[in-house]
């Protein structure tokens, strides 16, 4: 359990990716069964016990501490698994030594006794693993929890015990994802996370098969799930240069539609149970959160299923076998796509109510089809998987599913047309939730990753504005010596006259040389420092204006000024500009409206 | 262990030492311990900037104090000077004072004020964890006890600087490509650090950042054993990839850092016990290695020395005040301003979070 803390610990301090994955590969290859495997569970989010309650906690705390020293330390550490995992008076404090008087000379070595680990004796039994934490987590009845977890708090040193908190209550936030540790774990095998990927619904911890797969010292683990997640197929971002050498003739267009990219997969078990997931584009199992497109992907099993009102009768579905979907999760309402905003009210619900189902109804348009039956439709060229696909969405004639339009075209110059005005170029009332073009290869396999040459998106060009540099702080890693996070603001008018109100935050954009630029601005127009954060000079005639891309806009209570922008970046520095003559609180409201009404208008500074 | 009472007149604690604006004042004596403005007589623990201050008139303290004075400030920082050893004795006007080692940084001393059968021991900062440069901290017997509370929250345990040390020598085998930059104190902590990497057996040069030099170079030549240290300037990038360098905490991250290959921050302090220290100064590597006495230190040391009254001075003073009174000692703050931000021109980490 020390070697999974310390390894958990590390983690949360490192920001780099590749950094983050030779941690994690070092611990796999340190580590033996079955901790590692259950350490891959922990950070995959695959194990499941009862979480133990704060409350629980902070009585453990409560009985062996004095309340004041509690509460000030509490006070100042703000969190409460690290409060309680520093503060616990585990058996080694306990055993106070004398200290060396003046007459007793040698102090150094006797003192520093007090400190040690504890050395495992009679008296101090091992620290537990990590699989004794979870197995016994695992069958331990509730009432015998806080006895178990202070014995554990005893045996474990600081880091030890901060990470079995964060373990038992379930909030280990340490910043890397279920897909980086699957990836972590191929890359110590040398294998394509991929087909780990593909693995994985088949695997349960301790992963005892895969680590002997990884290792070269067993078959590879096959994955038996009857609805398994495929890996995803992504597409590049295509330059204006790109152009020049593909041929218009070789692609079909379609909208690029902003919402989720998910996989909807149908099966039958071994009993012949069936089965229906929804998968995100990181093979996540998303299907508890939408579970009114459910009935959607249960194919017809029998004609006395329930049925939902506001959908046709599910007898209507008359697909028999199995059947994986690529497409995109979107709000309908009716008859409408929402825009992304909307979506985002499905988003993060720890609970789906019906009344949110009703007020925003989600629904599938149909991009691909990766498997029809007992068919992998995969190794087929794009054209002929479009095909299945329209007579596949056809059959089942679904309410909730349908059919990603393709735009016609026979030259790039018409392409860049409907491009531009989605709305009378197909998408209609729609093209709120069009957020570009994307352009397939017709002889495109579908192949997992970001294959050259086979798929583009040209995305709608961004809303731009100019705002003024208020504020400026260090990035992370390779960046932690340069000024990289910016805050930026726009004009308001009070009754103190104009004043600069902050309207966002980027740290991405620019490229090394225009970072270095900024940097030294900040360096050399700082006007004071509150901790981390520098406060830049921003005056009318004094400041540095930065022309800001975004893809979005959103009311905001969290923010002073009202709106909230998606996927801010730095564009272009504009050392030309003074910083009156940025943009104003203004031109984001009418942009806000703007967005709301009419939709994919371009929205250029004006 | 309350020796006073033995005596029959006793002088109140008060009456030896008392905080003024200047610092802790010696009436009887005539002098001030660690003033933080120019005095005319100047008793000093120990050689970190916000307790030893150039422009006094007479200054006492250890020679090694002393020498690390005239290094930071030169040959002319006070009007003269006189050296007292360890557990030497010297009469000021109606009080006497001793010395006694403190273990904090080399030259850190305890400062042992007795009068009319009153002993009152300030002691500066101070640790009782064990560190190859500095001659180990001794419990001084005495009615009043004056102690930091630098790391006076229970939260504050600093573990073995042995496991912290073992860390990073962990992470540079992992990251051999990576330089390992360390934020460490250039008096004290720093030399410290190179220290507990010979004690591991690490035996590459160290590197130093320049601010480093003087004082480091002051170590070796009193006899601690550093191993081969090199300076930073005149390094290539490429070569720096696999090597450890030390550094003041700001240096770490700033311009300084852009000729180090894809550096590993590290930040050697006590503060960094706490993760959202860590994680405020953009710390990759936390070492929990601190010159100040833990929470256990700070409580150990208060019951050793059988002292029924104690003084708290620059810190977390309220937990460690209430911790006094529930053992039955008398406690209080001493609310002396001025402390507790010592090397602030070089690690700017905001006036509570200083460290040695």
């Amino acid at each position: 359990m020390n070697r999974f803390a310390a390894l958990l610990d590390r983690l949360a301090y490192e920001p780099g990716r590749n950094n983050k994955l030779r941690l994690l590969t070092s611990y796999f290859r340190e580590v033996g069964d079955p901790d590692r495997g259950y350490a891959l569970a922990a950070l995959t989010g695959a194990l499941s016990f009862k979480h133990a309650k704060p409350g629980l906690i902070r009585d453990l705390i409560a009985e062996r501490t004095d309340p004041v020293l509690f509460a000030l330390s509490y006070d100042y550490v703000g969190d409460l698994s690290e409060t309680v995992a520093l503060m616990w008076p585990s058996p080694q404090h306990a055993q106070s030594s004398p200290l060396p008087t003046r007459s007793g000379g040698e102090g150094g070595e006797r003192t520093a006794a007090g400190h040690n680990n504890p050395m495992p004796d009679h008296n101090n039994p091992p620290p537990p693993t990590l699989a004794e934490v979870v197995t016994t987590l695992r069958t331990l009845g509730k009432s015998e929890l806080p006895k178990q977890l202070s014995r554990w708090l005893d045996e474990l040193d600081e880091t030890g015990r901060w990470a079995l908190l964060k373990l038992v209550t379930g909030a280990m936030r340490i910043g890397i994802s279920a897909r980086l540790a699957k990836t972590a774990a191929a890359e110590f095998g040398k294998k394509d996370p991929h087909d780990i990927e593909l693995m994985w619904p088949g695997l349960t911890p301790p992963y005892l098969d895969l680590f002997a797969w990884l290792e070269g010292r067993g078959e590879q683990p096959v994955n038996l799930d009857p609805a398994p997640f495929r890996p995803v197929m992504l597409a590049h971002a295509i330059e204006n240069t790109d152009f020049a050498g593909l041929d218009a003739a070789d692609y079909i267009a379609e909208w690029k539609w902003d919402g989720i990219r998910v996989q909807a997969v149908g099966g039958r078990d071994a009993h012949g149970h069936i089965l229906a997931r929804l998968y995100s584009r990181s093979g996540e199992d998303i299907t508890k959160s939408f579970p009114d497109l459910l009935p959607s992907l249960h194919f017809q099993d029998s004609l006395d299923s329930k049925l939902d009102d506001s959908r046709k009768p599910l007898h209507t579905f008359r697909h028999q076998a199995s059947f994986a979907i690529d497409g995109e999760l979107l709000v309908v309402r009716n008859g409408r796509v929402q825009s992304f905003n909307v979506l985002q009210q499905r988003l993060n619900r720890k609970v789906v109510s019906p009344k949110l189902t009703k007020d925003y109804p989600i629904h599938l348009r149909a991009y691909d089809l990766l498997g029809d039956g007992d068919a992998d439709l995969r190794t087929l060229p794009f054209a002929e998987r479009r095909a299945r696909l329209e007579s596949f969405v056809a059959r089942l004639d679904d309410p909730r599913i349908d059919l990603s339009p393709t735009i016609p075209f026979d030259s790039w110059e018409a392409l860049t047309l409907a491009r531009r005005d989605p709305k009378s170029a197909g998408a209609g009332e729609d093209a709120d939730a069009v957020e570009g073009v994307m352009l397939k290869r017709r002889d495109a396999l579908y192949l997992p990753g970001r294959p050259k040459g086979q798929w583009w998106k040209w995305k709608r060009d961004p809303h731009v504005i100019d705002a003024v540099l208020m504020y400026a702080q260090h990035g992370h890693g390779k960046r932690s010596s340069y000024y990289s996070d910016y805050t930026f603001g726009v004009w308001i008018s009070t009754e103190n006259g104009d004043e600069l109100v902050p309207v966002g935050k980027a740290y991405f954009g620019f490229t090394d040389e225009e970072l270095m630029q900024i940097d030294r601005f900040v360096r050399r127009n700082t006007t004071e420092k509150f901790g981390p954060v520098r406060h830049v000079v921003h005056e009318p005639e004094q400041g540095l204006v930065l022309e800001v891309a975004f893809e979005g806009l959103q009311r905001s209570t969290r923010h002073k000024s009202g709106v909230a922008m998606r996927f801010p970046r730095i564009n272009r520095l504009r050392w030309d500009k003074p910083p009156r003559e940025a943009d104003r609180l203004e031109t984001l409201e009418r942009m806000l409206k703007g967005i709301a009404i009419s939709g994919a208008a371009d929205a250029g500074p004006q | 262990m309350r020796r006073a009472q033995a005596y029959m007149i006793k002088m109140r604690p008060q009456d030896i030492l008392m905080p003024v604006a200047a610092g802790l004042c010696c009436k009887p004596g005539g002098f001030h311990i660690d003033p933080v403005r120019p005095v005319e007589r100047a008793v000093i623990t120990h050689g970190h900037s916000d307790h030893a201050r150039p422009g006094h008139g007479a200054v006492l303290a250890t020679r090694e104090t002393l020498d690390v004075m005239r290094l930071r400030y030169g040959d002319d920082f006070a009007r003269s000077t006189q050296a007292i050893a360890y557990g030497e004795e010297i009469r000021l006007g109606g009080v006497t004072v001793e010395f006694h080692p403190a273990g904090h940084v080399l030259g850190s001393a305890q400062i042992a004020v007795s009068c009319g059968g009153t002993r009152v021991v300030a002691s500066g900062d101070y640790k009782d964890a064990r560190d190859p440069t500095c001659a180990p901290f001794e419990v001084v017997p005495c009615d009043v006890f004056i102690t930091e509370a630098t790391f006076g929250l229970p939260v504050f345990r600093h573990g073995d600087a042995a496991d912290e040390v073992k860390k990073l020598l962990a992470s540079v085998a992992l990251f051999p490509e990576r330089a390992h930059l360390v934020g460490a104190y250039s008096l004290g902590k720093a030399q410290r650090v190179i220290a507990l990497l010979r004690q591991a057996g690490y035996d590459a040069p160290v590197y130093l950042h320049g601010a480093m030099e003087k004082i480091t170079r002051y170590y070796q030549s009193r006899g601690v054993a550093l191993g081969e240290l090199r300076p930073v300037k005149g390094m290539k990038k490429a070569d720096l990839a696999g090597t450890i360098a030390i550094a003041p905490p700001t240096a770490t991250s700033d311009i300084w850092t852009r000729r180090f290959p894809d550096p590993v921050t590290a930040f050697a302090s006590g503060w960094m016990r706490v993760r959202a220290r860590g994680r405020q100064r953009g710390v990759e590597l936390p070492l929990v290695i601190s010159d100040h006495a833990d929470w256990d230190g700070l409580t150990r040391t208060i019951e050793a020395t059988g002292a029924g009254e104690i003084w708290v001075t620059h810190g977390q003073e309220d937990a460690l005040v209430h911790w006094c009174t529930t053992r039955g000692l008398a406690a209080r703050p001493l609310d002396l301003i001025g402390y507790g931000d010592e090397d602030e021109g070089e690690t700017s980490p905001g006036p509570e979070e200083a460290d040695e």
